[in-house]
């Protein structure tokens, strides 16, 4: 009865730790901003996020904005994630140490929505997402050189301020 | 209303140029071929429909009934450039777009005329630094006729510089030139 | 350069054509490829960036009070409420608060644009389905929308209004009186829209049973706003996170369950009611007082990161700011509506005809700047 209640329940952010880290427990928590935000190696990314998906307590089913920082050193996949049967958000954030061949697996099995998303991401920071059904550059030509939104881009036509 | 067009010149240049001499059977008229040619041309213009962004919105507000192109001379908008006399880039064009545009431009009939409309497409505007890929000023791949600058220019501007056009049109010597080539 | 037969035709004989970048009913340069078996589509693959002005680049070079001026040219039909996203994640970031009179006001600014934004709906999708009267209906009271946009924020159409901590201006002296003259209009007026097309049996042909997107799919792809709550998936910001004041007042989310192109219909139609509704709640009651909150000259956020979203006429936009500390972002990133409805494009598209593809596109109202930005 009480695992019943808790499916239909909005779970707080020490419930929703707490969950996180029996799935994961070598997982890193940031509390500073507005949601939960969860820091996981990029290796582990796929399964962590099938679980997520799928346990019936958590069912993040809805992807709401994917991203990517680059902060010089390493690369930060943002994945914001929210259930719309209870309306918790997460944010699940993958570290990707190797900034030369950027690599991390696909979401797209869990979200449609991520297509897209992977290649703009793809396109402007030029992280490869292995079993992506049909990465190319979305909004630059085939043949851009480098990756726009990366901190070290040199594009020698811009007019800087 | 009818009175302010005058006042604008209008009138002038919707009149025929040219003289007509009334005789019993039926009259004739002296005038200068290319005259008489651009004075059709540039009362029948028909612009493409091209818009890629938020100008293409103020362009739609001069087509409908406030403002009302169609009083110019500008009624028939097609959306094919084979058909078209007149190309209004409205909005920002991007270096992916600057081969489509200019494939739009050889695609139309000569004589064919161009309106930059809008900061982005004069000189890159809003867009001009720290992107990397805006194409700043159509000029740099089809020649541009008139410009009209804003963002985005308010339909009145629109129209103003298609009056302008009109006038160019209205001075331009296509027959003569083509003679004096001969 | 001539075509062979085999760049448009693939080994199992479909039929590859290319809809747009230059293309009426795709409402900008948004370029689709599409395999054809007959005119049964099979697949529809997009591809964008035929506007794409690099605005989140640009983003991270310019301050927070100049960086929301952009994106009133990224969706430029909910060009306020874009601009009230950029200013509310900086209020939230400082923790600022608004003057009430400013809420007020923004409210129905933004409301006005909601309107506007359907308006343009309304006629362009009339336009793409064969009917060119629509357009000079729904264009006569978006004039007047205009009118009020030109009268009290300087430009009819990217007005940049809203600034961190409240509006730029004040409002002019008439603007209730004319606001009321401009709702009156338009509900005078809304019976002739539904005359025109809503009860109109070839348009309700072309747009019934057509394009069915399920609510599971609407939820897989992203999809917000209109489009999703036409699937029956609530998903409105302004009920779930409201922001300024939302809460306050009174207003139904629009839902319906028909999950099809008309579905999409009726709720906008429904919605711009709905915008009136808040409007006429508001246009009485604007609190007297202060309409910008006390900001520094030079705005620095802390350092962190900040996601705000509102309720723009497409959907759901979110602007992600990652900060450092400095008076310019780190990163910005737009989470744009029209982006993830876009995705959902290719799934709802295939087994209709290519008929369809443009009826469909019409109901889903995709502006290509926001999605490329």
């Amino acid at each position: 009865m009480i695992s019943v209640l808790n499916t239909i329940r909005t779970m707080t952010k020490e419930e929703l730790k707490y969950s996180f880290t029996q799935i994961f427990p070598a997982v890193t928590f940031d509390e500073s901003g507005e949601f939960l935000v969860a820091i996981i190696p990029s290796e582990e990314l796929l399964p962590v996020m099938k679980e997520l998906r799928s346990k019936p307590e958590l069912y993040f089913d809805y992807l709401f904005c994917e991203t990517c920082i680059d902060w010089k050193d390493h690369l930060m996949m943002v994945y914001f994630l929210n259930s719309k049967t209870h309306n918790h958000t997460l944010v699940v954030k993958a570290k990707i140490t190797d900034t030369l061949n950027p690599q991390i697996e696909s979401v797209y099995d869990i979200w449609k929505t991520a297509e897209l998303n992977e290649d703009e991401i793809f396109d402007l920071f030029g992280v490869r997402f292995l079993n992506h059904p049909n990465l190319r550059r979305l909004f630059l030509e085939e043949d851009w050189v480098g990756f726009p939104l990366r901190k070290n881009y040199v594009d020698e036509h811009m007019i800087e301020l | 209303m009818e009175e302010r067009s005058v006042e604008m010149g209008l009138k002038d240049k919707l009149e025929f140029p040219g003289q007509i001499h009334e005789t019993p059977d039926g009259g004739f008229m002296i005038t200068k071929l290319d005259d008489v040619i651009n004075w059709a041309r540039s009362n029948s213009i028909w612009p493409l429909a091209f818009g890629t962004s938020c100008c293409a919105i103020e362009m739609m507000h001069t087509v409908n009934a406030k403002y009302d192109w169609s009083r110019f001379g500008f009624e028939v908008m097609r959306a094919t450039p084979r058909q078209s006399d007149l190309i209004i880039v409205s909005g920002t064009i991007v270096m992916k777009m600057a081969p489509v545009l200019k494939r739009l431009y050889d695609q139309m009939p000569e004589p064919k005329y161009v309106i930059a409309m809008g900061a982005c497409t004069i000189s890159g505007g809003p867009f001009f630094y720290n992107t990397y890929s805006v194409v700043k000023g159509i000029d740099h791949i089809i020649p541009v006729d008139v410009y009209v600058p804003g963002c985005p220019p308010r339909p009145e501007a629109l129209l103003h510089s298609m009056i302008t056009l009109q006038e160019k049109i209205k001075n331009d010597a296509y027959y003569r030139t083509q003679v004096d080539k001969k | 350069m001539l075509l062979g037969e085999e760049d448009y035709i693939t080994e199992d004989g479909e039929f590859v054509i290319n809809m747009g970048p230059q293309h009426p009913s795709t409402h900008g340069v948004l370029r689709l490829k599409v395999w054809l078996d007959g005119e049964t589509i099979k697949k529809v693959e997009p591809h964008l960036g035929y506007i794409h002005r690099s605005i989140e680049k640009m983003s991270e070079s310019l301050s927070y009070r100049q960086y929301g001026y952009l994106t009133s040219r990224m969706d430029y039909l909910s060009a306020h409420i874009n601009n009230l996203a950029c200013a509310l994640v900086v209020e939230k970031a400082l923790q600022v608060e608004v003057p009430a009179r400013a809420q007020a006001i923004r409210i129905i600014i933004s409301e006005l644009t909601r309107i506007g934004s359907h308006l343009l709906w309304f006629a362009s999708a009339g336009l793409d389905l064969g009917g060119v009267t629509p357009f000079f209906y729904a264009f006569r009271e978006r004039e007047a929308i205009n009118s009020i946009m030109d009268e009290n924020c300087g430009a009819r159409l990217t007005q940049n209004f809203m600034v961190p901590g409240g509006i730029i201006y004040d409002v002019r002296p008439d603007f209730q009186s004319r606001v009321k003259e401009v709702l009156k209009q338009f509900k005078d007026n809304f019976h002739e829209y539904n005359e025109i097309l809503t009860g109109n049996v070839i348009f309700q042909n072309r747009l019934k049973d057509v394009g069915i997107l399920t609510k599971e799919d609407a939820i897989a792809f992203g999809c917000t706003g209109p489009t999703a709550r036409a699937s029956g998936l609530n998903c409105d910001i302004r009920k779930m996170y409201p922001y300024d004041g939302y809460e306050k007042l009174q207003f139904d989310e629009v839902i319906s369950t028909g999950c099809d192109s008309w579905a999409r219909y009726e709720v906008r139609m429904a919605e711009m009611l709905q915008s009136v509704r808040i409007i006429e709640q508001l246009i009485d009651n604007i609190p007297e007082g202060d309409i910008v909150a006390k900001t520094k000259n030079v705005i620095k956020l802390p350092k962190g990161e900040f996601y705000q979203r509102v309720e723009t006429a497409r959907g759901e936009l979110g602007v992600y700011i990652v900060s450092d500390g400095g008076s310019t972002p780190y990163r910005c990133k737009y989470r744009s509506p029209n982006f993830a409805n876009l995705s959902a494009i290719p799934h709802i598209a295939r087994g209709y005809k290519i008929g369809d593809l443009i009826a469909i596109m019409a109901t889903i109202d995709l502006i290509i700047p926001d999605i490329d930005r």
